[in-house]
């Protein structure tokens, strides 16, 4: 449900950018998504398609990139990469891992005309 | 002009006609959050700019974070409170885990200790009622269809009170165990409040918000002979989503694990008050 405002957020950086740089339209716009990160996708499309009406980024291309989770395991003290987030660590199975990345929510560029 | 958030530009908030007064907002607030009796209520929509502009595809390198515009309004918040010396915990669980009984049981048994609640739930200001029948002071931010508070809007809350130095400050953010974990207020932790009717699973199905918290204070522990419950596992589950959580068992009703609680609380305040009076 929180993905309508996370686009609003997006809207807002989008508009600054949008003073900043002179452009009228955004073809593409690109985000990061970590693992781990707050954030359902289809969600976050829907959302994305509602809230951009009107604005220069309106009916926009929206890709999303996965980001891998990280962990520090408690156990072998090893910073690894892990799927979900009770998954055992892969180096030494323990199962004390706390998230370290994987949480990141990022507009990383877009393509302007 | 707001120097937070910049409402009254009309900028970012869109149109509203009302006068700010620097960081006193006691004035007719008309941006989507209108309030009597000190409540405050959002549920706005961002404001629409078109720009004309060039026709040449390009690329423009952004790396920002989405939640960057929350981020700075949390870093704000979170400033003026390391400048007061004052503790921020923002209280996040599902709804029905005994939140607001716990703090007005925890506002009671701190008595004389300067403090002041910042209270969110989407409708009504029950609960900020129930935190000023105490005597403390206490904000009802309405969210309307927000599910979570954000930095925005407990900045804004936070000028309607009065918040002494070297004082504890209360969020209680909407009951939702997923959307309040991904934003900052500029509390110093989150507090998880998990009581022992909503199962021992509920860690690892909601693992983002015990993970995001540093305390998780185990609530209702008196009803835990009731429903063939497993306290042990609780606790195991906690701290397998989140190994360096620390829990207490509580009982808001009975009184059962309180002084720990408070313990946590006046030792945080104190580190932090004696911080901000070093500097």
């Amino acid at each position: 449900m929180h993905e309508m405002s996370l686009v609003e957020g997006m809207r807002r950086v989008i508009e600054d950018q949008a003073r900043a740089h002179d452009f009228a339209r955004v073809k593409v716009l690109r985000v990061e998504i970590g693992r781990f990160a707050c954030i359902e996708k289809p969600a976050l499309e829907f959302a994305f398609d509602v809230v951009m009406r009107g604005s220069v980024a309106e009916g926009a291309q929206l890709e999303m990139i996965d980001l891998a989770g990280r962990a520090m395991c408690y156990d072998c003290v090893a910073e690894v990469e892990i799927a979900e987030r009770l998954s055992p660590c892969p180096l030494c199975g323990g199962g004390r891992l706390m998230p370290v990345g994987g949480d990141e929510m990022r507009i990383k560029d877009m393509e302007v005309i | 002009m707001c120097t937070v958030c910049g409402c009254g530009t009309g900028s970012v908030e869109g149109h509203h006609g009302h006068e700010h007064h620097h960081h006193h907002h006691h004035h007719p607030h008309d941006h989507g959050h209108g309030h009597g009796h000190g409540d405050l209520h959002f549920g706005q929509g961002p404001a629409g700019v078109e720009v004309a502009g060039m026709s040449q595809a390009r690329l423009i390198e952004i790396e920002t974070d989405i939640l960057a515009k929350n981020d700075r309004y949390a870093a704000a918040n979170r400033a003026r409170l390391a400048e007061l010396g004052a503790f921020a915990v923002n209280l996040v669980s599902s709804p029905g885990s005994g939140k607001t009984t716990l703090l007005c049981r925890t506002i009671e048994a701190l008595g004389a200790q300067p403090l002041a609640v910042i209270e969110g739930d989407q409708q009504t200001a029950n609960d900020a009622d129930r935190i000023r029948a105490t005597g403390a002071q206490a904000v009802q931010v309405n969210t309307g269809k927000g599910c979570h508070l954000d930095g925005h809007m407990v900045g804004h809350a936070m000028e309607h009170l009065d918040i002494a130095p070297a004082s504890l400050l209360f969020i209680e953010n909407v009951g939702n165990l997923v959307c309040p974990a991904a934003f900052d207020l500029g509390e110093d932790c989150k507090v998880a409040i998990l009581s022992v009717t909503e199962g021992e699973d509920k860690p690892l199905k909601y693992p983002d918000m015990f993970t995001a918290a540093r305390l998780a204070l185990l609530n209702k522990v008196d009803l835990a002979p009731h429903c063939d419950v497993d306290l042990d596992l609780y606790e195991a589950n906690l701290t397998r989503v989140n190994p360096g959580l620390e829990v207490i068992r509580v009982s808001a009703r009975t009184g059962e694990g309180m002084d720990r609680w408070l313990g946590w609380l006046q030792g945080r305040l104190a580190q932090k008050s004696n911080r901000a009076a070093a500097e």
